[in-house]
């Protein structure tokens, strides 16, 4: 039970970084706090699984700390740091029946029998494994076996976090699910802070109350599943979130307003003050496809495109058209009336995101 | 469905019939045929049935080399089994120590059988041999052809010189295959490292030492070159093993109805020894449900 604190963390998996490139987790300063369900996401490569052994102590971070509390973890073996770790592929004790290896976590630093068949018998009904108990593991299908594997880390129940890396990745879809809301409500049940690693959105969001983007080994964004949807704080947020992501399109400054391509683009005075003050040229404004609107007549501040193609999704529609030059899309409900090729599209202000060198600029209204 | 049958496809097994003919059949039916016959000369032959068998299975002498067999085939065992093992842990992982040392383990692997009696032989000398006047030196009196037990030890030490690198090889490679997650699950749930070995190397080293001991055991039980060279059986009788007295007497003597009743003997006996020690592994991996549990 900790709060898990880093501290000007990074991490290079060569000797002499010479460059930002050469690191798997770049500096940064987060705070995991006691009894929450976090979720790590972000594409293969981007560096969560090693944050992931940085934590649990099977790597040590070339730069800053890990607090447990206010302790410095650095120094400390795994063994030491009291955590629970579960991996992508099921690791069981082979000669070992359900039992023994459920018990195995609890039976290494001496805990009485009895208080380790109350815990095994506990974390088996948890799991629905208590009809194999006396089972050999190696005789166990995959599914079976990772669901051993998660409960020796459920087992300890005086950890300071469980951590999950990709643990559903071997297990069949329909049990996905179903092992994804066991593990949510066990955190409900034992308040352990849980970090979940995955490159699967909805995974993490049915999962976490907070996720934690990361790209490039760093974390991005921190938030609620609600704020990377509407709020997202950099360009891969918004394009990794959603299905389909977020519609980005590349702006320059002109004389007296903003062009992207070809297109020049109406914008309010906030957001065109906050795109000349800025000296980058790195500027891009993005807006999800929910909040696109699409109509069929000219308007105030609508601009004209050419609808290419439309996919009905049942419930919803998406619709595909160039603007400026780029691919956007936008999402229609059901029920409304779709312009046959020619529609005129608008941005509605708030659901204008303005990013300069890919994070988001904050714009007063 | 349109299931053809045609019993000309038996003919289809006829090379290779033909070769495991060549190969074991013929040979060991040549084998079968002395064992039931007395033979004088190319003419004169009598049919004795099953008396060869019955006495060399009372022949005090064989059933001494029997139990010396088993006593040095089983000591091995118990010392190159562990003592091979304890190397493989031992072992650098990566880098150029690693192969140096694998190179170095495997030297002994290389030397013919004979050879290696020879090198042992000079190695005892008690009067030129770096062991043997070494031994000496520290006050025991050495002598591997006077002293029974000198000579025991001794090639029960060449052969774990000879055939340990052997166990350690196949251990080695069996513990590289180990994958690293088990390795991290095991330091996450904080097991000692006994219990590493116990639960996750020992198990996983299960399939190399089978065939580790098997090999070693078939490999000893028929060992011939090596005691002939160094202590040519004795002194006396006492390291006269199996192969050997079945020399003397095939070859020596040209007793070929009780030589040939002995190989059979002795063959079915590593058969024996093998099939009973495979059936009780892999049974041993089975799932016993009445065992463990809640």
């Amino acid at each position: 039970m900790a709060q898990i604190t880093l501290k000007a963390l990074a991490h290079s998996y060569s000797p002499n970084p010479s460059g930002p490139e050469d690191y798997a987790i770049r500096e940064m300063e987060h705070v995991w706090h006691q009894g929450g369900a976090y979720a790590l996401l972000g594409p293969s490569g981007c560096g969560k699984s090693t944050l992931l052994n940085i934590i649990s102590g099977l790597l040590t971070p070339s730069d800053g700390q890990v607090l447990f509390d206010d302790q410095v973890m650095n120094e400390l073996a795994p063994e030491e740091r009291n955590i629970a770790q579960v991996f992508q592929f099921p690791v069981v004790y082979d000669t070992m029946t359900v039992y023994d290896n459920l018990a195995f976590p609890l039976r290494n630093v001496g805990t009485s029998e009895a208080k380790v068949r109350e815990r095994v018998a506990e974390v088996a009904d948890v799991l629905e494994l208590t009809s194999l108990l006396k089972r050999k593991a190696r005789n166990l299908t995959a599914d079976e076996k990772q669901k051993v594997s998660m409960g020796r880390g459920l087992v300890r129940d005086d950890v300071a976090a469980i951590l999950f890396d990709e643990p559903l990745t071997v297990i069949d879809p329909q049990l996905k699910w179903k092992l994804r809301r066991k593990l949510k409500e066990i955190h409900e049940r034992f308040n352990i802070t849980m970090i979940y690693v995955t490159h699967d959105q909805l995974e993490a969001s049915t999962f976490a109350d907070k996720i934690a983007v990361m790209y490039e080994g760093q974390v991005v964004q921190f938030g609620t599943p609600r704020e990377l949807f509407e709020v997202p704080a950099h360009t891969f947020v918004g394009y990794f979130i959603g299905s389909p992501g977020m519609n980005l399109v590349e702006v320059v400054r002109t004389e007296k307003g903003v062009r992207a391509g070809t297109v020049d683009l109406v914008l309010a005075p906030p957001l065109l003050n906050a795109i000349h003050q800025s000296r980058s040229r790195n500027i891009k404004l993005g807006i999800r496809p929910e909040f696109v609107k699409v109509l069929a007549e000219p308007g105030e501040g609508t601009y004209p495109v050419e609808i290419d193609n439309v996919q009905d999704l049942g419930t919803y529609r998406i619709v595909s058209f160039e603007f400026a030059g780029v691919p956007f899309r936008a999402r229609l409900e059901e029920d409304q009336r779709l312009p046959e090729r020619k529609a005129y599209i608008r941005f509605p202000e708030a659901w204008l995101s303005l990013y300069i060198d890919e994070f988001r600029v904050e714009v007063g209204q | 469905m349109n299931k053809v049958y045609n019993n000309r496809a038996w003919f289809l097994i006829l090379p290779m019939l033909l070769l495991v003919a060549f190969s074991a059949i013929i040979p060991l039916m040549t084998v079968v045929n002395y064992s039931v016959q007395d033979v004088f000369d190319a003419n004169t032959r009598f049919f004795t049935g099953t008396e060869w068998f019955e006495v060399m299975l009372n022949d005090s002498a064989l059933q001494a080399a029997l139990l010396r067999q088993f006593a040095f085939s089983f000591t091995i065992l118990a010392i190159e089994v562990p003592l091979g093992i304890g190397i493989a842990l031992l072992m650098p992982k990566r880098g150029w120590q690693a192969s140096a040392v694998l190179i170095l383990i495997t030297l002994p692997l290389l030397i013919p059988w004979n050879v290696v009696g020879s090198i042992w032989q000079l190695f005892t000398r008690g009067d030129i041999g770096l062991m043997g006047v070494g031994i000496r030196e520290l006050g025991y009196a050495y002598n591997i052809t006077r002293n029974p037990a000198d000579a025991w030890a001794t090639i029960i030490l060449m052969d774990v010189w000879h055939w340990t690198p052997l166990i350690a090889l196949l251990c080695y490679s069996g513990l590289r295959s180990i994958p690293d997650a088990y390795y991290q699950a095991a330091r996450i749930d904080r097991a000692s490292k006994w219990a590493v070995f116990r639960y996750i190397q020992l198990p996983k080293l299960t399939n190399v030492l089978v065939i580790g001991v098997l090999l070693r055991f078939m490999h000893s039980f028929m060992i011939y070159a090596e005691p002939f060279v160094l202590t040519g059986g004795g002194p006396g009788s006492s390291t006269t093993f199996l192969s050997q007295s079945l020399t003397t007497m095939a070859i020596g003597q040209q007793d070929l109805g009780p030589s040939a009743a002995f190989s059979l003997i002795y063959f079915l006996i590593i058969l024996l020894v093998c099939w009973v020690f495979y059936t009780a592994i892999m049974n041993s991996q089975k799932d016993k449900t009445t065992q463990g549990g809640a």
